[in-house]
């Protein structure tokens, strides 16, 4: 409860991670919100079905917020005049201020009185994108500064949030972002290619850091290496060194 | 969405440009063709004619069978074929028919060009801009193409808003050197421009327009000119497909005899992961290209033997250094940091 956990990948593409905890929050009986910046809703529709998950009904009965972002700014810049009172939650599009988004996963996580579900989850696919578009590293950070006091300490929830980062990136805006989520995270998980290069078998490590020196000042952060092959339905982890291909 | 980083001399990559959009008019598919540079009407005047299925399979000792390139209506995806080559053999005659080839020194007919509807979008013949659009912060330039790719998908129901219509088609778009100076923005001029944010923001709702309907769009790029490196991440993020051409002209690697059978080099750096947890990654990354009289062929790069007399160190460092270059192929998948010395 009330923890955030950090997605990272770096020279290859952490979504799969993304995807599974889409799933295990939806199947525990979660409340999810998910901000989808990056790809459409069929996407992970589908990926969720070979995951064992249907998005259309959790969405139906309420389980799930859909932020898909491509179609959303679509409708604020191809749409009619928007109603006053009621902005667009990409409104950052035009007047880079993200306090919109925040106003829509703080109201889509708030429980009603109906709601039975266990505690509310903030998912958000990939946070490197509103840099792109436009908003400033320190309204990122804000941004996610406010949602951790209300989703995380409020209402005892959960967020996981993906981003890129690189080692020799010439993006500052996102290592800034990255380094200072980095931080503030109880728990990263770090997917990287390999450094040996491109293997069939081994499709890349990662690195699971549980950042106990947050809680507690003596504490050191617990380190765990693994490399994972990614299937159709399904990731397979193994120690180091140890994949299938190779035993 | 397919972002195909220009070589030097944009010589190659216009050619990859005109078979995206041959390839359109020969499956009947709608173009919308978009250009700072040149009239999108000259464009379309030089692409190149399509092999007829006959000659080609006598040349090549293919099968005679013609073979429709696939049923995309329940697509909503981004489709890139390579017209020529798949990324297995070196050459094209073992494998089945999947799209069509070109013949690059013949014109593709009149005829064949008017037989399907081109929408075209040449920046400097457009009319200024309506009020409306300031809000959305973004390069006009790129604001107009937006608009009017929003209106043409909208108007030709690409995007399934008029449930009337029987025949559904695949709208194939092609933008020319986007982000050049050409669009009106300063990204290739200097290092820290402007607007940096426009080339992100406009692939952004580009990507939800494509999303959102049945088309597929080919853009190119002069990353070369591109001073800021964070940007062409960024842009590599946003899009599915992310090709790289580079060709040897003028560089030291045209005399390199390491590379003499080929014009330059094709680099995947990114393949598109739609609607599953993986991609379809090929066995090989180093892939190379060539322009023959009349093929434009992509081909694995196989090295040649090593058979001179002196075989000096300068020539295998060369040949590590390149062969580093070409593994660090796909960004879906790991990319070497180091190179290992066997």
């Amino acid at each position: 409860q009330g923890k955030f956990t950090l997605l990272r990948d770096t020279r290859t593409d952490g979504s799969f991670l993304v995807h599974h905890f889409l799933s295990f929050y939806l199947r525990a009986g979660c409340k999810v919100c998910f901000v989808a910046l990056l790809q459409s809703f069929s996407h992970y529709n589908i990926v969720a079905q070979k995951l064992g998950v249907n998005l259309a009904a959790a969405k139906e009965r309420g389980q799930l917020v859909f932020l898909e972002g491509l179609k959303s700014c679509l409708d604020l810049l191809f749409g009619e005049e928007e109603q006053p009172g009621q902005p667009s939650p990409l409104q950052f599009l035009s007047t880079s201020d993200l306090r919109a988004l925040f106003d829509f996963v703080r109201v889509s996580l708030t429980p009603a009185d109906r709601d039975s579900w266990k505690g509310p989850v903030l998912l958000v696919d990939d946070l490197s994108v509103l840099l792109s578009l436009g908003a400033a590293p320190v309204a990122v950070l804000d941004f996610i500064h406010y949602c951790r006091v209300s989703v995380c300490c409020q209402l005892k929830g959960n967020i996981v949030v993906l981003v890129h980062s690189n080692e020799d990136s010439e993006d500052e805006e996102n290592e800034l972002v990255v380094n200072s989520l980095c931080h503030h995270s109880d728990l990263i998980l770090w997917a990287e290619g390999l450094a040996t290069g491109f293997c069939k078998d081994v499709h890349g490590q990662i690195k699971i850091i549980k950042r106990l020196s947050l809680r507690q000042a003596a504490e050191q952060d617990v380190v765990q290496i693994y490399q994972y092959k990614i299937q159709d339905r399904n990731v397979t982890f193994f120690a180091r060194g140890l994949s299938a291909a190779v035993l | 969405l397919v972002f195909t980083e220009e070589d030097k001399y944009d010589l190659y990559s216009n050619l990859l440009f005109k078979y995206f959009l041959a390839e359109g008019i020969v499956c009947g598919h709608e173009l919308f063709v978009a250009s700072a540079k040149e009239h999108p009407d000259n464009i379309l005047k030089e692409l190149p004619a399509p092999l007829l299925d006959d000659t080609c399979g006598k040349e090549l000792g293919d099968e005679a069978a013609a073979a429709k390139s696939e049923d995309f209506q329940d697509s909503m995806k981004i489709a890139w074929r390579y017209q020529n080559l798949p990324k297995m053999e070196t050459s094209p005659t073992t494998y089945t028919k999947f799209g069509h080839y070109y013949n690059v020194s013949k014109k593709m007919s009149p005829e064949l060009c008017q037989s399907v509807k081109c929408h075209s979008f040449y920046l400097h013949d457009e009319l200024s801009f309506e009020a409306k659009m300031k809000t959305w912060n973004m390069n006009s330039g790129y604001a107009k193409l937006l608009r009017s790719i929003q209106r043409i998908i909208s108007q030709e129901g690409f995007d399934g808003s008029d449930p009337q219509r029987k025949q559904r088609n695949v709208l194939r778009i092609g933008i020319q050197s986007l982000g050049s100076v050409l669009w009106g923005d300063d990204i290739c001029c200097s290092d820290t421009p402007e607007d940096a944010h426009s080339l992100t923001k406009f692939l952004y709702v580009l990507r939800g327009l494509l999303r959102k309907s049945l088309s597929a769009c080919i853009i190119t790029v002069p990353a070369h000119l591109i001073q800021n490196k964070a940007i062409m991440e960024r842009v590599t993020n946003l899009s599915d497909m992310v090709v790289g051409l580079e060709s040897f002209i003028g560089s030291e690697r045209e005399t390199n005899p390491l590379y003499k059978d080929y014009h330059g080099l094709v680099h995947v750096h990114q393949i598109p992961r739609l609607n599953s947890l993986i991609c379809d990654v090929s066995d090989t990354k180093d892939l190379a290209f060539r322009l023959k009289r009349k093929l434009f062929t992509i081909e694995r790069l196989h090295l040649p033997p090593d058979l001179s007399d002196t075989v000096s160190r300068a020539s295998k460092q060369d040949l590590a250094g390149s062969a580093k270059l070409l593994s660090s192929g796909c960004g879906a998948m790991a990319i070497g940091k180091k190179h290992l010395d066997f």
